[in-house]
């Protein structure tokens, strides 16, 4: 054995190092006991207490996958809508096709996976804002080429078939259900994403691109993975916004105003933290409910509450929580207290 | 028989578009600010007009004077006071606060003007045209326009490459640090380049107003145009994004002879193939 073999083995005895703390494994625990009596409340309350959730499901989901995006790849996308509105006429198209509906909603996050790879080739050649810009153009150019095929009802959308034959609570729980299974599957895929080798790479390129390329990153793959998954995640939301709404309007579906919520959930939530969105979407979801009657009033409240966190809490709320994080992602090292 | 005309027609509503989308580029080019509020600040213009003519009675040309300098005054506050302070909260910051700016734009709007589509009524002076030949007749507006569009740029021009505060503008746009180590205030110069942001878009957003109608939500598609114009001109050349804006009206006014249900989508699609094979754009210009 070498003295450097020697002296490194020794360091390592004198160090402790851990991918989770005590109270990350208890929050854990907690989180998923929450989850557990999330999935039993159709069995508990009333269905308008579960159709009102569905959405703050659909927007825990969207707003993970723009931070995935933004946060963790450095891609400001202001055209996520497109994929919202593949996944949505997917899924009509797919049930019209005679596909069950809820067996939809997985192909239709793989459609839009197949639709961001060309995509992202066009996209990928604008950087920084005018990234942001270019991405809701291509959103605005789907959405034109979607209102020209007559199949797809054009400009009047569409209704989703293939759900009459099952009873309305029934429907009401299952929708419940798959939007519950998107919003832990899109966190779950987040963390686990993030906490292995690429999780490592993006942050490197968001945060230094040519230092991170000269590392030995390949950042073009790194980025393209981030895409297609936040394309997939945004498909299956539009699916499950369809399931819910059971109709598609071209229109709705395909409007910037899904990008502005992403961000102001993630940005009000904290950017780059896997828990920021989850803050970020209670709090949206709070004042949405609270500020229903007031119209318009609410997106101006909206807008200047993003522009002052924008200014003042660049790192969002979580940003403000001392302590570990719930999804750890990185290790922590210790000095260990055993003999030396 | 229509061709050469929407040809024509095309090249005068580019010279529009170009007008509209310098302001666009020049907040970028200087403070690496894309203002996703560009188009609704055009949109305020108009109505603030309209607002102005019925409840001052004033006639239109007078407003029109009246509202490029107010919004001069409100870019320069504008920047001092919002946008100065996200610039140094990093890029994500100016994109959310432009952002943020546009929604609570577009919705006082809609709560005070409600969503009717408007239009600024200039009388007999925007629909008249006087024939060029048989097959081409161009508007007086659409002339008028295209005019006040190219005196408008070939200004901004003069005041970049001649003078001393157009000189600084430059520099600070090339490399802000060494500009402020050489006496400019950045401040002051961002300052500036907004100030003539804001003077273009209001004047753009008037003309808009005269020739078709409005409504608050429509802020953000004519965002798109400019930022097409730009694009397809070439990042940081102004004359570069006059020929964008020609080449995208020259498209969508071709296009919409052959289907008008086309216009929109094939302007996108010839932004989109610019993209696709010349990023830097047709007249490529300082390296953004």
């Amino acid at each position: 054995m070498t003295i450097s073999h020697l002296l490194s083995a020794r360091a390592a005895r004198n160090v402790h190092v851990v991918r989770a703390t005590r109270s990350a494994k208890l929050s854990a625990v907690v989180l998923a006991a929450a989850a557990a009596v999330l999935a039993a409340l159709p069995f508990l309350v009333f269905s308008t207490v579960t159709d009102t959730l569905i959405n703050l499901f659909v927007l825990i989901a969207l707003a993970s996958m723009w931070n995935l995006l933004a946060g963790f790849g450095g891609l400001v996308s202001v055209g996520q809508q497109a994929y919202i509105g593949i996944g949505a006429y997917s899924l009509v198209a797919l049930a019209d096709l005679g596909v069950q509906p809820y067996l939809a909603v997985p192909l239709a996050a793989l459609t839009c996976a197949v639709f961001a790879l060309p995509t992202s080739w066009l996209a990928f050649r604008l950087r920084g804002d005018y990234f942001a810009v270019g991405t809701w153009v291509i959103a605005e150019v789907y959405r034109l080429l979607v209102v020209r095929v007559d199949s797809l009802g054009g400009a009047s959308g569409k209704s989703l078939s293939g759900l009459s034959g099952i009873d309305a609570t029934l429907r009401g729980a299952l929708t419940y259900w798959i939007a519950l299974a998107l919003a832990l599957a899109t966190i779950a895929g987040c963390y686990l994403l993030l906490r292995g080798r690429l999780g490592l790479s993006l942050m490197a390129v968001r945060d230094e691109e040519t230092a991170a390329a000269s590392a030995g990153i390949d950042v073009r793959r790194a980025k393209l993975l981030v895409y297609l998954v936040s394309a997939a995640g945004c498909g299956a939301a539009g699916g499950v916004i369809t399931l819910s709404s059971l109709s598609v309007n071209p229109d709705s579906i395909f409007s910037v105003q899904w990008s502005a919520y992403m961000i102001f959930i993630v940005v009000i939530g904290g950017i780059g933290f896997i828990e920021g969105p989850l803050i970020g979407a209670l709090i949206f979801f709070a004042l949405q409910q609270l500020l229903a009657d007031f119209g318009s009033w609410y997106l101006v409240l909206l807008g200047v509450v993003g522009i002052v966190a924008a200014l003042r809490l660049p790192r969002g709320l979580w940003g403000l929580v001392p302590g570990p994080s719930l999804f750890p992602i990185g290790y922590l090292v210790r000095r260990s207290d055993g003999p030396a | 028989m229509g061709w050469v005309n929407a040809v024509v027609q095309g090249l005068l509503l580019g010279g529009l578009y170009a007008l509209f989308a310098t302001g666009l580029s020049l907040m970028f080019g200087v403070m690496r600010i894309v203002n996703l509020a560009h188009g609704d600040l055009a949109v305020v213009a108009s109505f603030l007009a309209l607002a102005l003519v019925s409840g001052t009675g004033l006639p239109l040309w007078v407003v029109i004077v009246v509202t490029v300098p107010l919004f001069a005054a409100l870019g320069y506050l504008t920047q001092r006071v919002l946008l100065q302070r996200s610039l140094s909260s990093g890029p994500l910051a100016t994109l959310l606060v432009t952002f943020g700016l546009s929604i609570v734009l577009q919705n006082v709007l809609l709560e005070v003007f409600s969503a009717d589509t408007r239009t600024l009524d200039a009388g007999a002076f925007a629909t008249g045209s006087f024939e060029v030949s048989g097959a081409v007749s161009v508007g007086y507006l659409s002339l008028t326009t295209f005019l006040l569009a190219c005196a408008a740029l070939a200004g901004i021009q003069l005041f970049l490459s001649r003078t001393g505060l157009g000189r600084m503008l430059r520099a600070s746009s090339d490399d802000p640090e060494t500009a402020n180590l050489m006496g400019a205030d950045s401040r002051h110069v961002y300052g500036i380049a907004t100030v003539i942001a804001f003077a273009t878009v209001a004047l753009a957003g008037l003309m808009f107003a005269i020739r078709s109608s409005f409504d608050p939500a429509i802020g953000p598609s004519r965002l798109i145009f400019a930022f097409e114009a730009v694009v397809i001109g070439g990042l940081g050349s102004l004359w570069g994004t006059l020929l964008g804006g020609m080449v995208l009206g020259v498209t969508q006014s071709v296009s919409a002879q052959v289907d008008p249900a086309l216009t929109l989508l094939a302007g996108h699609l010839i932004f989109l193939a610019v993209l696709a094979f010349r990023p830097q754009g047709l007249l490529a210009g300082r390296t953004a």
